[in-house]
């Protein structure tokens, strides 16, 4: 199958294109050099904006807690439902969509690849399932392992080479592609109630802080040559005067930087960039955050972006979770997984005359902003935690528009008005600057080889939207380019046109994508190995494992470690 | 004489996944670790009350037919039916729930499971007020305090307590079974002593040998360290004999007790002496064990969701449960009954976005318990037509629903002849899920695990999955066939 | 004195005779013997002249059926009878959803009288007599 895009302005950061008139051609999938002028079908895309297809590095859209939120909102879903058509199936939003319409949704924005972040081990079977039955897009998902019980007491012992082992091994089990952390400590704190509030609080019972743990973890990562980074939520994430907190974290890591690639990705980090002494004095640390990130190369970071609407907020931060249910008194979920990590999920509403989450939504901006490297900082709201991923053009509106931004900002809370940073800010992003925040650096930052760009050899995975750059100004014509980002003029997948003028045009299967973890060693299953796994689940060990029933489609990605 | 390893028992919510079973000539021979009901199910499942082959009712009685006829006869009750209910659901694999989901969408029916006259009412409380909770092991490491409310694990959930509770090790907690010994032996003793006295036998029996009725303190077991066992019921069950304490209420009337518990664990003070024939003392023991523990965790069954009050007494015990987190450490959990019904929950949830009652007949996914129930849609005599699958409700539904489900056209998938299979218009003979075909199945924590297959099904018979993507196919040719023609 | 009829409240669920039985096929003798049986209080029983193994009449605002009562092996519980889930509680117990699709199955006030001379029966004669099938 032959495709050929013809004329369009086309942005591709990775290969240094920016808003050049060129064409693309696809073949069997892939970005070729040419394809037959005849015989190929053509999309004629003068006057359009052509760009990689969108690439999501962190959205929580699959597997146990996202399902419970689902269940827990079904007045989030009587207000937003799908019908049934003859190419695509029924199904409901709006924070916590079903499957269905998560992926109909994300590819009529023109995303393409999707990373969901929180895997517990234990229920990887679940989120493989549910990652099956999202179309339109190549996934991902990172298996939790910073309070994995293995993980803790290797590193504690400072045996990193079979710590290393383990978690080569458990990539390959639960077929995860990253390492998730989140609020390292706490959450094992957190199956008695308690939790750690620095990164040299000792972890009960177990003789380790989350400083060993982080640095461990990193050490482990490149010792295994991971494509991404460690994907890092901080400790102490929402808590006013984090960001102490969070710089501590990030120093903790200099040393083990090589030149100028990363060491770990901080995500959602205007959740970790509070000021103040509590929720009175609470105000933004974008500035301090952004000055040592503009001055280290060791730290990838993504938003967080908060939206004014009601959402539904999921993360395994089980102590952060009942710290919200508290301030919000909503309903409260908690699920803490044996063994390995913790859950919680409550509603919550974000909105502009209160002070708190007024600073909120303008630190996110503060830092994409502030932040002079478009290839730090990737564009996400946490899906659906700052808000449903449906509002990603309202983002990329107000990091081009100045106008759109201070249009937003005058509707909020007077006293977050006067302390937010960007009245004093004039930067506006480009349309290759939003290339990079909302797909190439963020599948750069994976290392995901085929995504995020439109060189020869590339996936065919691409993005037309419906902004002319010559004909408008966009940090005026920000409307327009909102509309055009929320409904694709064209969407391709694998080649295959998927999305026309925001419609689904076919039901399409993406892959799923996990790391084959290649170790020195083999990984020996014995009677010692069974006999352990009894004592820390209550599974058996050959129940255990995400076999290849549990993908649909499944690419392994080989990775050679260096143990 | 091949030993499988790992099987997962498809009975119960428990989903107990160390079963050992010896096959011998395609057939089960031993059962290694599984309880009473489980043995039963690897053993018995080949009884003579299986269906062989596909039946059509003709002139009011059952008779055989060829598979592609009964699947041509479903397929059109189906296709022309306005308001059709598929129901069933929690005795098959995902795998099967996930095509269900599918038929339903595309006659516009609506998507019913047995949570509806099981834990339905958690579910709707959960939706009210959320749920802290967690997986198994959470409790099999970490609980010193254990309650069981409303529900008898000894009889409906048999190695709960020896697999993730009372009698199990953990790393922070060691199991109790010590303490259980002893207990039963000082209750052999106390019998002794008690026959001895009858007899005459023992003139001056010593002070601690003889309990008064009515405690002054808590028992001795409750200030112990290690496990604690509290069982909460109306009457005393097998459960109830091997529990630390005991606390009795009168039916339909644990809400009371729950809010007056509510009201202990904030320290206030009760102005009455009893709260529903229970003595304000005993609440008080509970509230303070309660208080007092590392890591409790309350179980609840039916006891809660069926008597007076239905959600709203889950409403109050995970209210409860909640607000104890501000003490201490506390969790809740529903005992779910059909090893797969977690399942039906989870794969409808995301595939539509409700966890049971989804109405499809507007072609999107509606949720109103109530309305969209099938008991009340049963009730309300509103459905034309009904595919019933692994599940029984002639022999769980109050007879009124069951007249109506009768009345109208009645397609049965399942591998035995149960109740409603005997009354239905076209039925399926189905495989076993876990024994005869494998699939997936959520415990009533939550955990996904593999069901295995282990023996080859008779001849001729197909799996769950397979019979409804034939229907699926053969309704979508009718529907095409009916287009095509207007 | 013995009594005729006696006031309860009635309670269904599970035991475990049910469930090994309904793993055996619900055509099969375990499930019928484990579901067509009601526990009584021996205190109750006593009071209506019933002996053990005997069938009696439970009845409810919504019918009344043949059920053989058993002594309850444990402490006592009068005022309380329980009958396993099955076809013959599912004849008497109540249909009241309270508008959330779950029926009252335990709680509901029933009475109960002996029934020496009425036969219990099979799964398939009472489904024939309720439903015509």
């Amino acid at each position: 199958m032959e495709l050929l895009i013809k004329n369009g302005f086309v942005y591709d950061p990775i290969n240094g294109i920016d808003g050049e008139k060129m064409d693309i051609a696809i073949k069997n999938g892939k970005i070729v050099e040419s394809v037959h002028p005849q015989k190929a079908k053509k999309i004629d895309a003068t006057g359009l904006t052509v760009m990689p297809g969108g690439v999501d590095i962190h959205c929580h859209i699959a597997g146990a807690e996202v399902n419970t939120g689902r269940m827990l909102r079904p007045e989030d879903h009587a207000k937003d439902f799908e019908r049934k058509t003859a190419i695509t199936r029924s199904g409901v939003g709006y924070s916590v969509p079903s499957t269905f319409t998560t992926g109909y949704r994300y590819s009529r924005m023109g995303y393409t690849t999707i990373m969901n972040p929180s895997m517990p081990p234990l229920e990887a079977k679940h989120t493989h399932e549910e990652l099956n039955d999202t179309p339109m897009l190549d996934k991902a998902t990172y298996p939790l392992l910073g309070d994995w019980w293995f993980v803790l007491e290797y590193l504690q012992k400072g045996d990193l080479t079979e710590c290393a082992r383990y978690v080569a091994w458990m990539m390959d089990t639960a077929k995860g592609y990253a390492i998730k952390i989140v609020n390292p400590g706490g959450l094992e704190a957190w199956g008695f109630g308690r939790n750690v509030h620095s990164i040299d609080d000792q972890v009960p019972d177990f003789g380790i802080t989350p400083r060993e743990i982080v640095r461990g973890l990193a050490k482990v990562n490149k010792m295994l040559n991971l494509p991404h980074t460690i994907h890092l939520h901080t400790n102490n994430l929402g808590v006013p005067g984090n960001y102490v907190t969070t710089l501590d974290t990030m120093k903790c890591l200099e040393d083990l930087a090589t030149g100028n690639k990363p060491v770990a990705h901080i995500t959602h980090m205007q959740f970790s960039s509070f000021k103040g002494d509590g929720w009175g004095t609470m105000s933004s640390a974008a500035e301090e955050i952004s000055k040592y990130i503009n001055n280290h190369n060791h730290i990838t970071l993504d938003m967080g972006q908060v939206i004014f609407t009601d959402t539904t907020t999921m993360t395994a931060d089980g102590p952060f979770q009942y710290t919200l249910y508290e301030l919000s008194g909503h309903k409260w979920v908690n699920h803490d997984v044996e063994t390995e990590t913790s859950a919680g999920i409550v509603p919550f509403r974000y909105r502009r005359k209160n002070v708190v989450n007024a600073t909120q939504w303008s630190i996110g901006l503060e830092l994409a902003l502030l932040i002079d490297d478009p290839w730090k900082i990737f564009m996400t709201t946490d899906h659906p935690n700052g808000g449903p991923f449906i509002a990603y053009p309202k983002i990329i509106a107000w990091l081009i528009s100045k106008k759109a931004r201070m249009a937003t900002l005058k509707k909020t809370h007077p006293k977050a008005q006067k302390r937010s940073l960007l009245p004093s800010i004039k930067r506006e992003l480009s349309l290759y600057e939003i290339a990079v925040v909302t797909r190439a650096g963020q599948a750069k930052a994976l290392g995901l080889k085929g995504k995020g760009h439109l060189g020869v050899g590339a996936d065919a995975d691409v993005a037309i939207y419906n902004i002319n750059p010559e004909k408008i100004d966009i940090s005026q014509k920000y409307k327009t380019v909102r509309r055009a980002f929320s409904n694709s003029a064209y969407t391709i997948k694998g080649g295959k046109v998927v999305v026309k003028d925001g419609k689904i045009l076919q039901h399409v299967d993406g892959c799923t994508m996990w790391l084959d973890v290649k170790t020195a060693e083999q990984f020996k299953v014995d009677e010692e190995i069974k006999r352990k796994f009894r004592e820390y689940w209550t599974v058996e060990y050959e129940n255990y494992p995400v076999t290849d029933h549990y993908l649909k489609i499944s690419n392994p990605i080989t990775v050679k470690a260096s143990v | 004489m091949p030993i499988v390893n790992a099987v997962t028992c498809p009975v119960c919510g428990c989903l107990c996944d160390d079963i050992e079973l010896t096959v011998e000539n395609n057939e089960v021979v031993k059962v290694k670790n599984g309880c009473a009901i489980c043995e039963s199910k690897f053993l018995g499942y080949k009884s003579e009350h299986r269906t062989r082959k596909p039946l059509i009712r003709k002139n009011g009685e059952l008779v055989e037919v060829p598979l592609e006829e009964a699947i041509h006869k479903a397929a059109e009750i189906l296709a022309n039916a306005n308001y059709p209910i598929l129901y069933g659901w929690s005795s098959t694999s995902c795998e099967a729930q996930r095509v269900g989901v599918e038929l339903t969408e595309e006659i516009g029916g609506v998507l019913d499971n047995t949570s509806v006259v099981c834990h339905g009412p958690s579910i709707l409380s959960i939706q009210e007020v959320g749920i802290p909770s967690c997986t198994l092991g959470q409790i099999r490491h970490r609980a010193d305090l254990i309650i069981y409310w409303g529900c008898d694990p000894w009889s409906a959930h048999p190695r709960h307590l020896e697999r993730y509770t009372t009698f199990t090790e953990g790393r922070f907690e060691k199991s109790d079974w010590k303490g259980y010994l002893q207990k039963v032996k000082a209750a052999a003793g106390k019998k002794k002593i008690k026959s001895a006295l009858r007899r005459g036998v023992v003139k001056h029996p010593s002070e601690h040998m003889l309990k008064p009725e009515t405690m002054s303190g808590p028992p001795p077991t409750m200030m112990k360290e290690g496990r604690k066992l509290i069982i909460v019921d109306v009457r005393k069950t097998m459960s109830a004999e091997i529990a630390d304490y005991f606390i009795q209420v009168e039916p339909n009337k644990d809400y009371e007790v729950m809010q007056a518990l509510r009201a202990l664990i904030r320290d206030q003070e009760l102005d009455v002496d009893k709260v529903d024939g229970v003595p304000v003392e005993y609440l008080e023991e509970v509230a303070d064990a309660m208080v007092r523990c590392e890591f409790g965790i309350l179980f609840f069954g039916l006891g809660l969701t069926m008597s007076a009050g239905k959600l709203r007494n889950i409403d109050v015990a995970i209210s409860l449960v909640r607000d104890l987190n501000m003490r201490t450490k506390f969790a809740i959990m529903p005992m779910r009954g059909h090893f797969n019904v977690t399942g039906a929950n989870v794969v409808f949830t995301w595939q539509s976005g409700y966890p049971y009652a989804v109405d499809f007949s507007l072609g999107y996914p509606r949720y109103n318990p109530g309305e969209t129930t099938v008991m009340d849609i049963l009730l309300r005599k509103e459905s034309d037509a009904s595919l019933v699958i692994a599940s029984d409700p002639a022999a769980n539904f109050p007879r009124k629903a069951v007249e109506h489900l009768v009345k109208t056209p009645l397609i049965v998938i399942d591998p035995h002849m149960n109740a409603t299979a005997l009354m239905g218009d076209v039925v399926f003979p189905s495989a076993f899920v876990g024994i005869e075909v494998g699939g997936t199945a959520y415990r009533m924590d939550h955990v996904p695990l593999p069901l295995k297959k282990v023996v080859e099904p008779p001849e001729g018979i197909l799996t769950d999955e397979e019979i409804l993507k034939r229907i699926l196919e053969e309704v979508r040719t009718i529907k095409s066939k009916k287009t095509e023609s207007s | 004195m013995v009594e005729e009829k006696l006031r309860v409240t009635l309670l269904t669920g599970r035991t475990i005779e049910q469930g090994v039985g309904k793993e055996r096929g619900k055509g099969s003798k375990e499930y019928f013997e484990a579901v067509s049986m009601c526990y009584m209080d021996a205190g109750d029983m006593k009071k209506l002249g019933i002996k053990n193994n005997t069938n009696i009449l439970v009845s409810t605002e919504n019918g009344s059926v043949v059920v053989k009562a058993v002594k309850y092996p444990r402490a006592a519980t009068p005022g309380i009878i329980y009958i396993p889930y099955g076809p013959w509680a599912n004849v008497i117990c109540s249909n009241k959803t309270s508008s959330i699709g779950m029926p009252s199955f335990k709680g509901t006030p029933a009475e109960v009288e002996p029934a020496r001379d009425k036969p219990l029966l099979t799964m398939k004669e009472l489904l024939k007599s309720e439903f015509g099938r």
